[in-house]
């Protein structure tokens, strides 16, 4: 194999090792978002919250969903309360029961989204608690789920690591495979060096130096031909890590426009993909040297 | 030329070349070959004249190899500028490399290199400066004849020329122990006799040479000590 391949060779390496670092960077903003957001999240269903409950003492008078709320408001570790509006409550409903009005024949609980502080709260402890205050409520953690998916997205962040172990691997593969073809190709002059007092620094530094290059020029091109495809990548997942965009005007929108794609990606994948030539060159840098160093041996 | 000379404790002066008993075997491990040389034993001082003699196959090329020391001795000892060839440790050679200039029959220029680039080779391996290259290569290169060729190729060039490259590399180092390999095989009369003059003076100016050839009639024309050798073995020394 001549060397004339090894930037081609590099350069599909370096773009699949982009693609793993992308799924590795993409996987961690998944799982942070989720541990964040979802999990941070808490459904509170009070069925038949219009009936009253009966009274304690001289208090007033007050409803399953008064007493519901009363005591998630008084819980420590809860950010904010919201019992769903009649509206709000159709609109989650719409996918299964389409624009029909809801009406005294279905009877529906009430919903009630809770957010917690960072930390939360013990659910299983409020749980209690409600069903002691108003007897059949139930408190819904997304906590669950939310672990089996951060562990679905932790291994296929360790997938993607491995990805970029083996990827570095193959480059090394590829660089030993092409020095060890140069050396034998150029067996003669590399004997002539050597007998003119050459040492081995001087001759590996010779086929490392070409090696380095051409390693950084397919690490280069591997980069650059993985951009577009990451921001499009980016784009995909945007909708599963952030929030909509708040749109503004004029100028400030037509920036935000053209930055949006770059906002997309991972600040470590944006940080990673010039790392990638300069990590290219250094495996062939190191291969070079280590192949040259150990074939110059069977020379005395 | 410049002269390092190898020196005993007591200051006296050491042969820049001790062969004993020396064997030489190619082949590794499971698998050697013939022996090519047998107890080997002869000396030559600084600044000597050795004509190393013998029919082809008898073992000049494997002692010049010995010599250069880009071959180590399978048995034996073998002193050069008064290190153990043997035992040495890898490291040190390269350094007693560029005291010795070698000069092979089929010439050994690198195909891709200019004239120039060939000859400043020992001098950039040695990590001379750029402008010292520039000075002494193309002092070299006038005093074989070739300065109006320095940025040809060895192809461009005869097999004479050729031989002048070969010759003013391994000597524009300075070296302490010129080699030489049927340095005339490939000339005719007229440049073996201009290269034999040239090999001569190099040892008046001190340096130690040895030069392999089965031409009897080029060593009957220069006469010097010899070293002659047939299956590997030294069967004569005068």
């Amino acid at each position: 194999m001549g060397d004339r391949m090894l930037p081609a060779i590099v350069a599909a390496m370096a773009f699949l090792a982009a693609l793993a670092l992308a799924g590795a960077a993409g996987a961690a903003a998944l799982t942070q978002h989720w541990e964040q957001g979802a999990a941070s999240a808490l459904t509170v269903q009070v069925p038949n919250p219009a009936n009253p409950l009966p009274r304690e003492g001289d208090a007033p008078e007050e409803t399953r969903l008064d007493r519901a709320l009363a005591v998630l408001r008084a819980t420590p570790g809860v950010d904010t309360v919201h019992a769903l509006t009649g509206a709000e409550l159709a609109a989650l409903l719409r996918p299964w029961l389409g624009d029909a009005e809801i009406g005294p024949a279905l009877p529906l609980p009430a919903v009630v989204r809770v957010r917690l502080f960072a930390g939360g709260t013990d659910i299983q402890a409020l749980q209690t608690r409600l069903e002691a205050a108003v007897p059949g409520t139930l408190a819904e953690s997304h906590g669950a789920w939310v672990q089996r998916l951060a562990v679905l997205a932790k291994s296929l962040q360790v997938c993607a690591w491995l990805v970029l172990g083996l990827v570095g691997v193959v480059s090394v593969a590829v660089i030993t495979v092409v020095t060890r073809s140069g050396l034998t190709s150029r067996r003669e002059s590399i004997e002539i060096i050597h007998g003119l007092g050459a040492t081995d620094a001087y001759i590996a530094g010779r086929f490392a130096s070409r090696a380095t290059m051409l390693a950084c020029l397919g690490g280069i091109a591997g980069a650059v031909a993985s951009v577009p495809v990451l921001l499009a990548l980016a784009g995909l997942a945007a909708p599963f890590i952030a929030g909509p965009a708040e749109r503004g005007a004029g100028v400030a929108e037509a920036l935000r426009v053209l930055a949006e794609p770059l906002a997309r990606v991972p600040p470590e994948l944006l940080l990673g993909l010039p790392a990638l030539p300069l990590t290219t060159a250094l495996i062939g840098f190191i291969t070079a040297q280590m192949t040259v160093r150990r074939w110059l041996r069977r020379l005395p | 030329m410049a002269q390092r000379g190898a020196r005993g404790r007591a200051g006296a002066e050491l042969p820049m070349i001790r062969l004993d008993n020396v064997g030489l075997r190619y082949g590794r491990g499971k698998a050697p070959g013939t022996e090519a040389l047998r107890e080997l034993s002869f000396s030559v001082e600084e600044g000597g004249f050795r004509w190393l003699l013998g029919p082809s196959g008898a073992g000049k090329t494997s002692v010049l190899r010995l010599l250069h020391l880009t071959q180590r001795p399978t048995r034996g000892r073998l002193m050069v500028f008064g290190t153990d060839v043997a035992s040495a440790p890898r490291r040190d050679l390269p350094d007693l490399r560029r005291r010795i200039g070698m000069v092979f029959q089929d010439f050994r220029l690198l195909p891709y290199l200019t004239v120039f680039d060939n000859v400043a080779l020992p001098l950039r391996i040695g990590g001379r400066s750029e402008p010292r290259v520039r000075t002494e290569v193309t002092e070299m290169l006038r005093w074989v004849g070739l300065g109006q060729q320095m940025a040809a190729l060895p192809a461009q060039l005869s097999g004479g020329e050729q031989q002048r490259v070969a010759i003013a590399r391994a000597v524009v180092g300075r070296p302490s122990l010129l080699l030489a390999d049927e340095p005339t095989g490939n000339l005719d009369e007229v440049q073996a006799r201009r290269l034999m003059v040239l090999l001569r003076e190099m040892n008046k100016h001190g340096v130690t040479v040895i030069v392999a050839s089965h031409n009897t009639a080029l060593v009957t024309r220069y006469p010097g000590q010899q070293l002659r050798l047939e299956n590997g073995r030294l069967i004569e020394r005068g």
